[in-house]
Formats: structure tokens, sequence, C-alpha cells
């Protein structure tokens, strides 16, 4: 019966109507692959130049050689307990926080959404500094107190904003972390000068002090989770449309919760490694975005992350002799001008189009 | 229960049988309660439209079929199952749902946007497959934005972008296909244009739809099945010719007005009193 009513349409025959379908699904897959090559091709070149560049410079056989076991007095001490495992780390965290914000921001529908600025990094900064200076923990204990705190505050934020829009939520968010952030600083000022320096990782986050057994468990929880994360924000594409769409399209009554869940996991592990490097993940998802042609793309939204991260690690070594930043400093540096940017183009709001 | 249409094409069952149904329903968000205890059966292969003054529950009511809330009271039958215990992905293979609210990401494509109606038909073992472009290239057709297939949604006029939703929801190909409001922020010409493509829709597939609207003219001239609330409850329910009276009228949204036929449809078109003229 169907064909009797498009039989007479002026856009031609079934097979003619299939070729502008496919035409117009081809050009973004084309743009995806150019694009996530790119990215990988970036991520590549900013990861060499990160271990082999910089005041101490090796060349490609060294390093492989290095890598292999062989000892090179001194230069094997710097590739494997700091070049490396800072680029490491920071490739690890970068896909943590990049998939973990571009989640947030997609299914939340709104940039501002993202867990650095709705205080998801926060909970578990205030956790963490909790933790170390009034309760006297260490290691392991602390990270653990670190992802507890960011799913808690999660919730508490998820508690606090209701059953209302995503605007509700982002209001609570950035309520609750001026909140943590008076914690962190309350505890600062309760800290004696050793435990100091801890809590200024915890507020601004760096690779700075990256070390392998924290490499192999970061690394552990994202072979964990990734998986997981992919399976679950297969009904991504429908939690952007909003609640309702989606519904309307098969999306289960807590799909959204599960996938926001588990992109709370992914930061909060990510702070518990490097602590809350700013801005990543808020600024990877939209730049990944942006690239796409406006398509949300989580692999993207990882490599921009990653690139991001170690980019800027490289930078907050090397930018000034003698001083060496903390990395969040230079995402922070970042991401201030890009939030600014958002807030004067009015894209804070709604993507209403 | 007769049809007033003449529609040649349409094969109407001659017993009406119901697929999807409200069973002394009571529905409500937090304490309040907007639709108390109320039943209805919507008739297969029709168009249905649901019309009342603003709070009366319309949306509300379809909302609860459609899922998007789960019942204080009583039930929603699809198929004789409560909807709210199937799973979600089976309804969307037999229930579309075009809600009041539908706003697509910046830059997303008409195409990428229409080939998300697909997703209840997909599985992690089934690809993308010609049936897919197919669905997609006919919702397209039918709803006249082929041509603006790879544009950005945001870019598009307020009536092309209606119908675009209207393309996703209908690449679904479900059964049933509910809309909340579907012609609101539509000019006139948009809204019969709309209006024209689920008629076409229903007679071309037998789709079974059914929709609020604001607007009683074009509700009693698009309607088979016209369902009348008022405070929650079903005022009147049947064909427009059975419904739209000026009793009926007065009821449900306090006016006064005469029922003359509608020179073109010849259906009932309700003309206002008001004050003014006498």
């Amino acid at each position: 019966m169907n064909a009797t009513l498009l039989e007479r349409h002026p856009d031609g025959t079934a097979a003619e109507r299939v070729a502008v379908v496919r035409r117009a699904r081809r050009a973004p897959r084309r743009r995806r692959r150019l694009v996530l090559a790119g990215l990988s091709v970036l991520l590549l070149a900013v990861f060499a130049a990160r271990v082999l560049l910089g005041d101490f410079t090796f060349t490609v056989p060294d390093f492989f050689r290095i890598l292999l076991g062989a000892e090179i007095p001194g230069a094997t001490f710097i590739l494997m307990e700091s070049k490396l495992p800072r680029a490491v780390l920071g490739v690890l965290v970068g896909v943590a926080f990049g998939v973990g914000g571009a989640i947030f921001q997609a299914t939340l529908r709104n940039p501002l959404a993202s867990p650095d600025v709705i205080g998801v990094s926060l909970g578990a900064s205030a956790s963490a500094v909790v933790a170390i200076v009034l309760a006297g923990l260490e290691g392991g204990a602390v990270q653990a107190a670190a992802v507890l705190g960011a799913v808690g505050a999660a919730v508490l934020v998820r508690l606090v904003a209701g059953p209302g829009g995503t605007h509700h939520l982002v209001l609570a968010g950035i309520g609750m972390a001026a909140a943590l952030l008076s914690v962190v600083h309350y505890v600062f000022t309760r800290a004696d000068v050793w435990d100091a320096q801890l809590v200024l990782r915890w507020l601004t986050g760096s690779v700075g002090a990256a070390d392998w057994p924290t490499i192999r468990l970061l690394a552990l929880a994202l072979l964990v989770l990734l998986p997981l994360v992919a399976r679950a924000t297969r009904a991504l594409p429908l939690l952007e449309l909003g609640e309702e769409t989606a519904t309307g399209l098969g999306a289960g009554r807590h799909q959204a919760d599960l996938v926001l869940l588990l992109a709370v996991l992914l930061t909060a592990v990510g702070v518990a490694a490097a602590g809350p490097i700013s801005f990543v993940a808020f600024l990877a998802g939209p730049i990944a975005r942006l690239l796409m042609g406006g398509r949300t793309t989580l692999v993207g939204a990882a490599l921009v992350g990653a690139v991001v991260v170690v980019g800027a690690d490289y930078v907050a070594d090397y930018l000034l002799a003698d001083i060496n930043f903390p990395t969040g400093v230079v995402t922070g540096a970042l991401g201030a001008p890009f939030l600014l940017w958002l807030l004067a183009t009015g894209r804070t709001g709604r993507r209403v189009a | 229960m007769t049809v007033t249409h003449e529609r040649p094409e349409v094969v109407v069952p001659q017993e009406s049988t119901s697929r999807l149904v409200a069973d002394r329903v009571t529905l409500g968000y937090g304490e309040r309660t907007v639709v108390r205890d109320l039943s209805l059966a919507v008739p297969d292969h029709r168009v249905s439209v649901i019309v009342g003054a603003n709070a009366c529950g319309k949306s509300t009511l379809l909302r609860g079929m459609a899922r998007l809330l789960r019942p204080a009271g009583g039930s929603v039958l699809l198929d004789g199952e409560a909807i709210h215990r199937l799973p979600s992905r089976q309804v969307a293979r037999t229930l579309g749902l075009l809600p009041q609210s539908a706003v697509a990401p910046e830059g997303l494509t008409v195409t990428d946007l229409v080939s998300r109606g697909r997703h209840p038909h997909s599985g992690l073992l089934r690809r993308w497959s010609r049936e897919d472009d197919e669905a997609v290239a006919d919702a397209l057709a039918l709803t006249g934005t082929l041509d603006l297939a790879d544009r950005p949604v945001d870019q598009l006029s307020g009536g092309q972008r209606q119908r675009v939703w209207v393309a996703m929801a209908l690449a679904q190909r479900t059964d049933l296909l509910l809309l909340d409001e579907p012609t609101t922020y539509l000019d006139l010409a948009h809204q019969v244009e709309l209006l024209d493509v689920l008629r076409d829709l229903n007679a071309a597939r037998g789709t079974t739809i059914v929709m609020v609207l604001h607007e009683l003219a074009m509700a009693s001239r698009y309607a088979d099945h016209l369902v009348a609330m008022q405070g929650g409850r079903v005022v009147a329910a049947g064909t427009p010719a059975e419904v739209v009276t000026p009793d009926v009228v007065r009821r449900v949204f306090d006016l006064e007005c005469r029922v003359i036929e509608d020179p073109v449809s010849h259906t009932p078109l309700v003309v206002p009193v008001g004050r003014h003229h006498h």
C-alpha cells in the first residue's frame, strides 16, 4: 500500500530516494574517519615529543633499547621513571576525562554539564584531602576515598537537582562545586606543610608525580570500564535527543542514569590517579564535536583528551626553565577562555536549534 | 460507530479493535493528580484526536499512553499487556512517539536524525541494512524533506523542522504513532500540510494515529475518532459529528458556539459566539 502513495511522489523512484539517503549518510562517516585518523597521528606526535624531547633528548633507537631493558646510566632512569610514566598516565587520564566529560555533555545536552564543572571531580578531591589531612590515610585508601567522593557528589547533585531539566542540574552542580571547593580550602588551612603539598595536587591535578603502580591500577580500571561504556553508550544517540524522545525510541527507564554512572566512575578513577586536571573533561567533548561537524564522538573526545593532557604536561614541564607547573594549571589556562567563549556565544543553554 | 469521511483506500474493519487501551488509568506528577480513573480504547487503523482546554490532562493522557508517565492507578495496555512492564525497545517497535519538546543537538543533519528512528530495529549483531535505508528514504519522501537530507536540523525553518521530527517517528515504522501537539508553532499552511502527511500515512499503511491537538477546527477535520477531555476525564468520544455539538463545546471549552458544516470537508465547524456579535 505504501508503494501507491509514493509512486506519484516527485522525489523519483525508490532506488533514487535510497541513493540520496546513502549519500547523506556517507559524508559524515568519511569525515569521522579522517578526524579520528588525524587525531591519532597528532596524539602519536605529542606522545613522541613528550617522551623523546625536552631537556634530555632521546633517539628513537635508544628509546626502544631502554624500553626493552637496556641500562643506559642516567637516561634509563629519566625515561622509565619520569618521561614515559608521565606520558602514559597523561594518555590514560586524558581518555578517562575526555570520555567521561563527553558522555555528561551529550546525555545532559549542555556543554556546561561536564563533571569538572558540576562538582563530580571536586567531590573526589574533597574526599581525598579529607582522607589525607583529617583521617590520616595514605596511598590506595586515599584513591578509594576519591572514587567514593565523586560518586557521592554526583548522587547528591542528582538529588538536589530533582526531576527538572538540565538547567537545575547544572545550577545544583555549580553550587555543589563551590561548597566542595570551600571544603578543600578549609582542609588546606588545617594541613601541615607536607600535607599541604599533597592537597595542592588534589586541587589542580598533575601527571607530574606519575608512578607505575598508579598507572597499572588506572589501566586496569579503564580495561573494565571502557567496554561497559562502549556497550551502554550505544544509546547515546537517543539520549542526546532528550529523555522523552529517547524513551520513544526504546531507551530504558534508567539508561541515562546508567550511562552517567559509568561517566562518573571514569572521571573518578582519573581524578584518583592524577587529581582533577582542570577543564579536560569540559574541553575534550566540544572540541571533538567541532572537528566532527556537530556529531558527538566518544572516541574523538578520548583522543582530544589525551592530546590535551600530554601536550599540556609537556608545556608545563618546559615552558619556564626551573619551574615545573602542575598540568592542571596549563589546561586551566586553556579552559577558561573556552568557557568565556561558550558564555559569549550563548551555547550554554539547551542546544536549541 | 460509523466513519463520516469517505476514504476508499482505507480498509475499515467492521468491528473496531483496539491494540492500545487505557484501563481506569490515573496519572499525575508527584502529589498532583491530573487524569483520574480514565478509560479509553484507541480504535486501530484510525486517526484519533484528543482535544480539550488548557490543563485538561490531554497531554498527560498521551504521555501516559506512551509510557513516559507511570500510572498511579490502573494501567495502559498494549496488545493486552501493561506497557510499563514491557521492555522499552520492544514497545518502540510497535509504538512511535513524537513528544512536544523535541530539540535536536546542534549541527545534527536531517538524515542523521531520521536514521535514529531505526534504533529500535537495530541490534548488536544486526548492522544497518537496505531496509533501514528504505525506511529513512520513505520517511523523508512522505514528509517532503528528502531534499533537506544533508542539511543541519538547526538551520531549518520551524515547519521544516517539525516535518523532520515526524519523519524520524515514521522511520521507526510502527503500527501506532502518538504525537503531542505536532502543529504547535506552525502557521496555518504548515499545519494543514503536516496533518495531510499524517492522514496519508494512515491511508497508506493503516497506521493508528493518536494526537493531541489544540485547534478544534483542525481536530474535527482530521479525526476519525475525537476524544474531548475536561478536568482529567473524557467528556465525549466518537466521530466529530457526534462529539462536536454546542453542548459539548460549552462543557469542554466553556464557549458558546454554533456548529455548522465545513464547506470543504463536510465535518462540523465550530463558530464561536462571543459577546460582540449576536
